[in-house]
């Protein structure tokens, strides 16, 4: 049987990549806490298939600038590869993404195009282009994102779900932690001071975190804690709405429906208190 | 006894071994200390797409059974795997499947609310459970909020960019025993011992020694190289699987998921040479469905290493593929494409993302990629209750199985023994354990192994730590010059590396770790992939020998005190040299053909000379560093058959396109 031929919706190039041609990168270095950042430029033959990894590979193994003078490779943060684990996120020509999953071909189609890395700015630099993502990780923790259950012996299969949950569900619980969704945020500062944490904007990726397990039937049993967590400071009432978390998500998470959603369940939950004569 | 004593669990590596085991070790009492070169949600784990293996209801009624996937594990990995761990894990996959429902995952629903079930390699049967196609990342995120909660709590205390430099172990011969390791900080550099009544290693594979592989980039086998150089043998080291179906990209090959042909995706070649046409503009006459041809039965479902030999042949043997170049077609375009997206969104994104085409549309481009560490470090295990006279047969769907799935039948519950590597107190548990796929690993069971081990594996570690050795020579009353050594020694190992850096002009590539490290990928890819013989392996040990001997020359580019990681890749380097030649070593004394191992001057398998074990022993008077021991196999529960699913002759000339995948596509 032969299959009815069917459109071919691959995006037409706009820019038809230039074979054998070098791009110049531009990389925002620091050699550690406290020590001056600069400015280093490199000029990088591309390959076909070439994606801010293999530039940073190669600058790694030729780690010299067009002044020609000799440096040391680039420090990265970086996985799977293949935008599913979160690591490599950076701000590339402005824009916070991963960067495994930034082709050459589409940023830089021309003989000497120039692309620039930065380090993300809401998390303390480490070295170069590596951030402590701490914090994010942090705030996880403080909405109890699990399931609190009675231990790892057999006790059965969990409960039932409908598809439409699980699908609900399975698109917020693919969020990698990349921070993606913070850097863009104009509420998420800097903040190194861990005593801070916990009055500071929590962000998106945490309140749809909660979201997430007050939707199963077994997390919801935290579900207060969580709401505690998000009424109180730097909660979702934090949030300014300038909606830029969804726009940067790489995994499309409905982040700003999320919040909406805490939101929501943060006022009953506090008129639900009040009248319960609770502060 | 020591009364009142402090106890404590190392665990290295934070992917689904790890967290299993800490959980369930954490869990019964005992504080963890859990270290990881990423924040643990961030770990290889997270790249499996397709699926988790269990026995399950429907399957049950359909003639399906715990006993019948044991046999599937044990024929897949032709036989390979010792006999009893293999049957407990097939026998705890449904425990599993449960455990992970309640944590939360979000595994595909029936519109019952039942988990969905998807059909996958090496069965018949639909018995693979998954959360869309990201289902390594769903589990991995369970364990890692289950992580999260104990961490919480107190009881895991998680030392995250933290490197696994060596264990630490005292006495030598029958009272040598591990006591703890030595790490360093990856942002600080700073090196300390930490003291452990049991070290658990979850350090998963070895695919960066070949290069580009669908491995993440922390995965060098670095750690478990480094245990194989303190002593402690490494099982099957040539058994290496590749994947039938990867991207190919520069920095790496990315995985496209076996639930592609599992939904029914066909792999094709035009049947013309060097056609020029698109693939979705080929006729359905002129296109050469090579595997369903061979493999009536399996069809595309062929498991990994039949796959990627037949793909290899088509295209390297026969110069039969796509465009000229080393590729074929995975063709999806013929299922509905909202099916896709619902069924296999994640991976559709990642070609669509990865190779700039719409799958629902075009067919995807795919060859081979190292995928797989069978092989790892060898381990032990006290048998279980099911012990026949004689081992059973060959097990067809609906017979009653020789033996019920009760606890403890393949492997003794809580047995200190059990995936202990030959240094007591020294565990490996997930990828890195060589104990459950054999010569293969059939698709979705991965995830399975990681699981099983610590849940089942971590009770026997809580038991060495409460009742066995650690408890009557605790790791707190070790003296403390013994770590101090330990630490010493690794710190003079960097400071000759960080020397190295002192000077540093015009770097050659001689010398240069990267390059170093590139040529060992190709080498390793040429020569002991997916065929191999026995000339080119001496070639290779030969090419080992003379990067070992650069590499002892290596000079690092940057000798910075702070979070310096050119010296944890050079460090890598120098251990995957040396696990390469245990790779290289032991597929060329292996003389035979084994599930992915697969010798072109030795075609067939040899069960006379080769149903054994090959135990690769550190070796540093030797020219490749390494001797192979040879162990029997425990194949008391099952006699080996002939692993052929069912081939059948095919040629690009027989005009035959079968039926049975369309048919397939409408029910």
């Amino acid at each position: 049987m032969v299959a009815p031929s069917k459109p071919v919706t691959s995006k037409p190039d706009e820019v038809k990549p230039e074979m054998g041609r070098t791009v110049r990168f531009t990389i925002h270095r620091c050699d550690g806490p406290g020590k001056a950042a600069r400015w280093e430029s490199f000029d990088v033959p591309i390959e076909p298939g070439s994606n801010i990894i293999s530039v940073l590979q190669y600058i790694a193994a030729h780690p010299v600038t067009i002044e020609g003078k000799r440096t040391t490779p680039v420090v990265w943060d970086s996985g799977c590869l293949e935008e599913v684990c979160g690591a490599c996120t950076m701000v590339i020509n402005g824009r916070v993404r991963q960067s495994c999953s930034c082709l050459i071909d589409h940023i830089a189609p021309r003989n000497g195009d120039e692309v620039t890395l930065e380090p993300m700015s809401k998390f303390p630099v480490v070295r170069d282009l590596w951030v402590d993502r701490e914090r994010l990780f942090y705030n996880l923790r403080r909405v109890k994102a699990w399931v609190p259950i009675d231990g790892t012996y057999d006790l059965g299969a969990g409960p039932t779900e409908n598809p439409d949950k699980q699908e609900t569900r399975y698109k917020l619980s693919t969020c990698m932690s990349c921070g993606c969704c913070l850097e863009a945020c104009p509420q998420f500062n800097l903040e190194e001071d861990p005593e801070h944490w916990d009055s500071a904007f929590i962000g998106a990726h945490a309140i749809s975190q909660a979201r997430l397990f007050n939707e199963h039937e077994t997390g919801k049993q935290l579900k207060r804690d969580r709401l505690d967590e998000l009424m109180g400071p730097g909660g979702v009432s934090d949030c300014g709405n300038a909606q830029n978390c969804v726009k940067v998500c790489p995994k499309e998470i409905p982040l700003t429906e999320s919040i909406g959603a805490m939101g929501r369940a943060v006022t009953i939950h506090s008129l639900a208190r009040f009248f319960a004569g609770k502060k | 006894m020591v009364a009142n004593r402090e106890r404590r669990v190392i665990v290295v590596g934070g992917g689904l071994a790890g967290l299993a085991a800490a959980v369930r070790v954490a869990e019964s009492g005992i504080p963890v200390d859990l270290f990881s070169m990423v924040p643990v949600k961030r770990s290889h784990s997270v790249c499996a797409q397709g699926g988790i293996n269990a026995c399950n209801e429907v399957a049950r009624q359909q003639g399906y059974s715990e006993y019948q996937h044991f046999d599937e594990t044990i024929y897949g990995g032709d036989y390979l795997a010792d006999q009893g761990p293999v049957l407990e894990m097939a026998n705890w996959a449904p425990k599993v499947i449960d455990l992970l429902d309640r944590m939360g995952v979000p595994f595909n629903r029936t519109s019952e609310g039942m988990r969905d079930l998807r059909l996958f390699g090496g069965s018949l049967f639909k018995r693979t459970h998954f959360a869309g196609a990201t289902t390594g990342q769903q589990l991995l995120y369970a364990l890692d909020e289950q992580t999260r909660r104990y961490t919480s709590e107190g009881k895991i205390n998680k030392y995250e960019f933290w490197e696994f430099l060596w264990p630490v172990t005292t006495g030598e011969g029958e009272d040598k025993r591990c006591v703890g390791i030595v790490a360093q900080d990856m942002r600080t550099m700073q090196i300390r011992a930490f003291r452990g009544d049991a070290v658990v290693m979850a350090t998963g594979g070895n695919g960066l020694i070949f290069g580009k592989s669908t491995n993440s980039v922390i995965c060098t086998g670095g750690a478990a190289a480094r245990c194989y150089q303190a002593g402690a043998w490494y099982g099957n080291p040539e058994m290496i699987q590749v994947h039938p179906t990867a991207i190919p990209g520069a920095d790496k090959c990315r995985l496209m998921s076996e639930s592609a042909r599992g939904e029914g995706g066909r792999v094709w070649v035009p049947r013309k040479k060097g056609d020029t046409r698109r693939g979705q503009d080929i006729p359905e006459g002129e296109r050469w469905y090579f595997l369903e041809e061979k493999y009536p039965k399996y069809g595309n479902l062929v498991p990994r290493d039949i796959a990627s030999r037949e793909i290899f042949d088509v295209c390297v043997n026969q110069g039969m593929g796509v465009f000229g170049e080393n590729q074929v077609y995975l063709d999806l375009t013929h299922k509905d494409p909202e099916y896709l997206t619902r069924k296999l969104g994640g991976i559709m994104e990642i070609y669509e993302k990865f190779a700039g085409e719409d799958p629902r549309y075009a067919p995807m481009r795919i060859f081979p990629a190292v995928h797989y560490t069978m092989g790892g470090l060898w381990t032990q295990f006290t048998p279980g209750t099911y012990d026949p006279s004689e081992p059973w047969g060959d097990h067809k769907p609906g017979m009653e199985a020789p033996t019920d799935a009760k606890p403890g039948r393949g492997m003794r519950i809580g047995a200190m023994n059990n995936a202990m590597t030959n240094i007591p107190g020294l565990y490996a548990f997930g990828e890195v354990n060589f104990a459950y796929h054999g010569a293969t690993r059939l698709g979705a069971n991965a995830l399975l192994s990681c699981i099983f081990d610590g849940l089942f594996c971590g009770l026997g570690v809580a038991n060495f730590v409460n009742e066995g050795p650690a408890a009557e020579a605790p790791a707190e009353l070790v003296e403390q010059k013994v770590y101090d050594a330990a630490v010493e020694s690794e710190q003079a190992k960097v400071r000759k590396l960080v020397d190295s850096a002192a000077g540093v002009g015009e770097q050659s590539d001689d010398v240069n770790p990267y390059m170093i490290g590139r040529e060992l990928g190709i080498e390793m890819t040429a020569a002991s992939t997916v065929v191999k013989t026995g000339e080119r392996l001496q070639r290779c040990l030969a090419k080992l020998r003379e990067l070992g001997e650069r590499y002892s020359r290596v000079k690092l580019s940057d000798g910075a005190g702070w979070t310096n990681q050119s010296l944890s890749y050079t460090r890598a380097i120098g251990d995957m040299i040396v696990l390469a030649q245990a790779i290289a070593k032991g597929g060329l004394l292996r003389e035979e053909s084994r599930g992915s191992h697969y010798r072109l001057d030795f075609p067939e398998r040899d069960d006379t000379r080769f149903l054994k074990t090959s135990v690769a022993v550190y070796d540093p008077s030797d020219a490749d560093r390494c001797r192979i021991d040879w162990r029997d196999i425990d194949t008391r529960l099952v006699k080996p058959r002939a692993r052929t699913y069912g081939k059948t002759e095919s040629s690009p000339d027989a005009k035959t396109p079968t039926e049975k995948p369309a048919e397939a596509a409408a029910s």
